[in-house]
C-alpha cells in the first residue's frame, strides 16, 4: 500500500494537471464560457427589448384606443350636427310652404273679391240701366193693368236676355 | 495475489524515484480528458447543442458549487480549476473501473485507478491546500491572511495550524481510501471468479453489484474533492463577517 516516495510521479502528475487546466482553458472550457457569457449578454438584451417592445406596444394599444374614442365622438357629433341641420331644413321648408301656401291663398281671396266687385259694379251697371229702361218704358205708355203686366213680363224677359 | 507496481530510480538516481504504473495511468488519465473536452468543444456555437450542452452542463455545475461557497466575484477565478480537478478525479477514479492490467511473472500493475496511490491524492490535496493559501494572500493581502489565524479569538492559532495539515491528510485520505478500497474489493472478486467455473457464475453478480457501486463512489468522491477545494478556498479568500 506504501511503497516509496515516487517524486517523479508526483511532480509528473503536478505538472501534468497544471498543462491540462492551461490547455482545457484554452482550448475547450475557454471558448465555451465565452459563448455562454455572451448568450447570457443576448438573453438579457432580448428580455429587456422584449420588455421594451411590450411596452411600446401597450403605448400604441393606448394611442389606439384613445383614437377610436375620439373617432366616435367626432362621429356622434357629424351625426348630431346632421340631424340639427335636417331639422333646419325641414322647419324651412315648412315655413316656406306654409308661407307659400298662405299667399296662394290670399291672392286667391283677393282675385275672388276683385271679381265679386267686378260682378257687382256690373250687376249695379246692368241694374241701373234697366231702371232707366224701366222708367222710360212707364213713362212713355200709361198703361193698364194688363199692359203693365205685359210690360213687366217683357222687360223680364229682356233682362233674362241681356244678362 | 500480491500485486506490485513498478518502481524505477530514474537515471540511475536513488531518490529521483518513477512509478510506472503511476506515470502510465497519469498520462492516460490526462490525455483522455484533454482529447474528450477538445473534441467535445470544436464547434461552439451561440445555440448549443449535444457536446456543447454536456460541457456547458458540467461547467454550470461547478459554476453551482463555487456560487454555494462564496461570492461569484471571487468564486469565477475558480472555476477552471474546479472543472480540470473534477474531470481529473473522476477521470482517475473510473480508469481502474473496467479492467486492470497485470503482468506475470512478478505481478506487475500496469494499469489501474491513479487515485488509488496515497502519494497522487496527497499530492491533489496538497496542491488545493497551497493553492487556497496562495490565493488567500493574493486575494485579501498577507495582512488580513495572518490575521485569520488569530480570529476569532488568538488561542485557536495551533488549531489553525493543525487544520491545515489536517485538511491536506483527509483530503488526499479519504479520496486514496475510497478508490483503493474498491480497488481491493474488485481484484478480490475478480480473483474468486477466475479460481473456478462455479465462483465464476456465483461472482458475477456481485462483481456487476461492486462495479456499479465503483461507478457511483469514483463519482461521488470527484465532486467531493471538488466541493470540498471551493470550500477550502472560501474559507481563506472569504472576507470575516
Amino acid at each position: 500500500m506504501l511503497g516509496p516516495f515516487t517524486i517523479v510521479d508526483v511532480l509528473f502528475q503536478l505538472a501534468g494537471f497544471a498543462v491540462l487546466l492551461l490547455i482545457l482553458k484554452k482550448y475547450a472550457f475557454g471558448p465555451i464560457m465565452d459563448m455562454m457569457e455572451k448568450r447570457e449578454n443576448h438573453i438579457a438584451e432580448q428580455i429587456s427589448t422584449a420588455e421594451k417592445n411590450r411596452q411600446e406596444s401597450e403605448k400604441y394599444i393606448e394611442e389606439q384606443r384613445e383614437a377610436i374614442k375620439a373617432a366616435r365622438a367626432e362621429a356622434k357629433e357629424i351625426v348630431e350636427n346632421a340631424r340639427k341641420q335636417a331639422e333646419r331644413t325641414e322647419k324651412d321648408i315648412m315655413a316656406n310652404a306654409e308661407k307659400q301656401a298662405e299667399r296662394k291663398l290670399q291672392e286667391a281671396l283677393a282675385t275672388i273679391k276683385q271679381e265679386e266687385e267686378q260682378a257687382i259694379s256690373a250687376l249695379r251697371e246692368q241694374v241701373s240701366s234697366l231702371s232707366v229702361l224701366v222708367a222710360t218704358k212707364v213713362i212713355e205708355k200709361e198703361l193698364d193693368d194688363k199692359e203693365q203686366e205685359k210690360l213687366i213680363q217683357e222687360t223680364l224677359k229682356e233682362v233674362g236676355q241681356t244678362v | 495475489m500480491e500485486h506490485q507496481e513498478l518502481v524505477i530510480d530514474l537515471f540511475g538516481i536513488s531518490w529521483l524515484k518513477m512509478n510506472v504504473t503511476n506515470m502510465i495511468t497519469v498520462t492516460a488519465t490526462l490525455l483522455i480528458i484533454f482529447l474528450v473536452c477538445f473534441f467535445m468543444s470544436r464547434t461552439v456555437k451561440m445555440y448549443p447543442k449535444g457536446a456543447q450542452n454536456a460541457l456547458e452542463f458540467l461547467v454550470q455545475f461547478v459554476r453551482n458549487i463555487i456560487s454555494s461557497n462564496m461570492a461569484w466575484e471571487k468564486g469565477k477565478n475558480f472555476i477552471m480549476l474546479g472543472i480540470t480537478i473534477l474531470l481529473y478525479v473522476f477521470v482517475a477514479n473510473m480508469l481502474g473501473l473496467p479492467f486492470e492490467i497485470v503482468t506475470e511473472p512478478g505481478h506487475y500493475v500496469w494499469w489501474k485507478s491513479p487515485t488509488s496511490n496515497v502519494y497522487l491524492t496527497l499530492t491533489l490535496a496538497a496542491m488545493v491546500v497551497l493553492l487556497t493559501h496562495y490565493y488567500g494572500v493574493k486575494m485579501k493581502g498577507p495582512k488580513e491572511y495572518a490575521k485569520d489565524y488569530f480570529r476569532p479569538v488568538p488561542f485557536l492559532l495551533p488549531f489553525k495550524i493543525i487544520e491545515e495539515f489536517a485538511n491536506t491528510l483527509t483530503l488526499g485520505m479519504r479520496l486514496f481510501g475510497n478508490v483503493f478500497a474498491k480497488e481491493v474489493l474488485m481484484i478480490m472478486l475478480v480473483g474468486l471468479g477466475t479460481s473456478g467455473v462455479l465462483w465464476g457464475i456465483l461472482s458475477f453478480a456481485p462483481l456487476v453489484v461492486w462495479q456499479a457501486f465503483g461507478l457511483f463512489i469514483g463519482s461521488l468522491q470527484a465532486f467531493i474533492f471538488c466541493m470540498l477545494t471551493m470550500v477550502y478556498m472560501s474559507h481563506k479568500v472569504n472576507e470575516e463577517h
